[in-house]
């Protein structure tokens, strides 16, 4: 039960690579902080930084308001799990969960205890005599859910859990790690560059981009309102659609000079949700917010929706309808959206407020 | 198990290891040469020294007799002979556990070297690359009592020094030697076996409070099992038989027959004192050790080993 608290946490790797760009995060007690981002944004490097297996080149990271910079791994009270699990594989699926336990000195029938309360946890309880390349990967995975959750750490962290797994047992396991880190109230940090995960796992997100900060907070707060382009085109699937607008006279236009009522002053990119449009025929009726004429070029028909990819406004846009389609390839439409729905982002990609 | 039945059912022969040939000559004319060299250079040999090891020549090869097994069991009474297996033993066991302990110990620390790592294993390599006969004539001259640099060295620290005269000094030197020699190929394998280690389990090790000699022993070493099993395999093998040539430059079998290993010894009684039917015996006997060995050394160490 604690803590994690970042700040402005920087990591230079040699040759003046700067992977982390001072960071600072506030982790709550028994929350659970999802850093997302592309590859290469530096969420695993700040992860292995709170982990303690890479230096603190700047900044602090504290772990239940003490500063942890120079503590080695073992003495921080955390429990990691890694992307290929890292599972001791000459070791009985015991031996792996006790392992920690044991170099700490733990009493024997303690150890005992505890492996097993956590196996029976994690429905481990008839693998305990195996090795693991004798486990399935949602078995392995749980086994190193159960290393974490034995040593009953002060913080978990999780590099990529799901990764390996496929996308069934993936959604499978999100759910239970959810429920376990939920039940156990142990402050977690997870790292993913899948924002599905991100956004169902988190209670606070933090979305990455080039070693920094982009956006944190409550994910649905960053799905309605991103605080950049980056942010809106990496949260959603499909993402937000981004329309780059032209500065035309007296205000922003769209490159096939259609002019925008509702943008405000210095909006050069327009962004609204593939579901927070609507495609209907052509019919000239007035209509307050975006209207824009748009020729489909392709029909994704998922099931439940379908998704209308469409040459408009000088740009491809996607749009979401509800169940079938009945628009085809070539087919041209008025793609519409309410002014409340739209987003408008500046020449640096930062969000500006609408009117 | 499940796995491969698996694939079985779902894949059929198209994912099956059996290749099927066209027909039935083909893959015997493919392992035809393998067989062909193993016949000429192994079993031809080995069988010429079971007959030989059975007949008694004289020295000339003028006439010889066929005499059953007495060769075997004139060398098996000779003390000579069991001081030499005695001999083996020892320096083998040394040679091996010396060869390997520091080849392990380097490559761990050569591990940890970040910068200019390339060059560290190029020089840890080398020493393969010199002939045994070199690598004994370095050695002998570098110890040698009174001209070497390092004997010098240590008599200077209160050694009396004397691997000329003094047996078990004798043995330390061509043990030495022969470790040395062997180092740079066992050093390779660790180098290797280290590297095939995840970075994530010393890692998630280090986060389960294990500290570096911990985690060497209980995470590393049962990991580089498969490899120190392969490398015992072999430095047994060339403790017996590739270290004639380091013995027969440094010592030259003594003081005495202090450092009179089998092998040295099979050469001595068959090409210095040419007893030829005694020295096939031996040689014969050396085989059947070294078969026993390996059989042994896979059927109850490689039960502890874990592959991947």
């Amino acid at each position: 039960m604690a803590t994690v608290d970042l700040r402005d946490v920087r990591k230079t790797y040699a040759g003046n690579v700067e992977a982390v760009k001072g960071v600072s995060i506030a982790i709550a007690d028994k929350a659970l902080c999802v850093l997302v981002g592309p590859s290469g944004c530096g969420k695993s490097t700040l992860l292995r930084m709170i982990a303690g297996l890479e230096t603190i080149t700047d900044g602090t990271v504290a772990i239940d308001g003490k500063v942890v910079n120079t503590t080695g791994p073992a003495e921080r009270d955390i429990a990691m799990v890694f992307q290929n699990y890292a599972l001791y594989p000459h070791m009985k699926v015991y031996d792996n969960m006790a392992y920690g336990l044991r170099n700490r000195g733990t009493p024997r029938d303690e150890i005992d205890r505890r492996v097993r309360e956590a196996a029976e946890k994690l429905e481990l309880g008839a693998l305990l005599d195996r090795r693991p390349r004798e486990l399935s990967g949602g078995q392995r995975q749980r086994v190193a859910m159960g290393r974490a959750i034995v040593r009953n750490p002060k913080v978990f962290l999780f590099d990529e859990p799901l990764s390996n797994l496929d996308a069934k047992l993936r959604g499978q396991m999100r759910v239970e790690i959810k429920n376990l880190q939920r039940s156990l109230g142990v402050t977690s940090v997870y790292v993913t560059h899948d924002q599905l995960e991100a956004m169902t796992l988190a209670d606070t997100l933090v979305v990455m981009n080039a070693g920094r900060v982009e956006q944190a907070g409550n994910p649905l707060d960053i799905y309605e309102k991103p605080a950049s382009t980056f942010v809106a085109s990496f949260i959603g699937a499909p993402p937000m659609n981004l329309l780059s607008l032209s500065q035309n006279g007296d205000g922003p236009a769209l490159p096939d000079g259609a002019k925008l009522a509702a943008a405000p002053k210095g909006a050069a990119t327009l962004g609204f949700r593939p579901e927070d449009a609507e495609a209907t025929v052509a019919n000239g009726a007035a209509h307050e917010g975006l209207s824009l004429p748009a020729t489909v070029e392709g029909v994704e028909p998922v099931g439940a929706e379908s998704f209308l990819y469409c040459a408009a406004g000088g740009g491809r846009i996607v749009v979401r309808v509800a169940g079938r389609a009945t628009a085809n390839p070539g087919d041209r439409l008025e793609v519409k959206a309410k002014p409340e729905k739209l987003h408008w982002f500046d020449r640096e990609g930062r969000r500006v407020s609408s009117i | 198990m499940g796995r491969r039945q698996e694939d079985i059912g779902s894949g059929g022969s198209s994912l099956s290891p059996r290749v099927i040939f066209p027909n039935k000559i083909l893959p015997y004319l493919l392992v035809a040469p393998q067989l062909a060299i193993t016949a000429v250079f192994f079993y031809w040999p080995a069988s010429q020294a079971l007959y030989q090891s059975m007949l008694r020549e004289d020295p000339f090869g003028l006439n010889s007799k066929f005499v059953w097994f007495d060769n075997f069991a004139r060398v098996l009474a000779d003390p000579n002979y069991l001081n030499s297996v005695r001999v083996t033993a020892v320096f083998s066991l040394a040679t091996a556990f010396v060869a390997m302990a520091v080849a392990l110990l380097l490559a761990v620390m050569a591990d940890k070297v970040v910068r200019g790592r390339g060059i560290y294993r190029t020089l840890m390599i080398w020493p393969y690359a010199v002939a045994p006969a070199i690598a004994g004539m370095l050695w002998l001259f570098l110890f040698n009592p009174s001209i070497g640099s390092l004997a010098y060295m240590l008599r200077w620290l209160g050694i009396n020094w004397d691997p000329l005269l003094n047996g078990p000094q004798a043995m330390v030197l061509v043990v030495a030697a022969a470790a040395w020699k062997q180092i740079s190929y066992n050093f390779l394998f660790f180098v290797a076996g280290l590297q095939a280690i995840p970075r994530t389990l010393i890692e998630a090790a280090a986060i389960d409070g294990a500290g570096e000699t911990k985690r060497f022993w209980t995470i590393v070493f049962p990991l580089l099992a498969p490899t120190t099993f392969f490398l015992l395999v072999i430095n047994t093998t060339y403790a017996f038989f590739d270290t004639f040539g380091i013995i027969h430059a440094v010592t030259g079998g003594g003081p005495g027959k202090a450092t009179e290993t089998l092998v040295y010894k099979v050469y001595n009684d068959g090409f210095v004192n040419l007893i030829l039917g005694d020295s096939a015996a031996q040689s014969v006997i050396l085989m059947v050790i070294v078969i026993a060995l390996t059989a042994f050394q896979f059927r109850f160490v490689e039960r502890k080993v874990h592959y991947g």
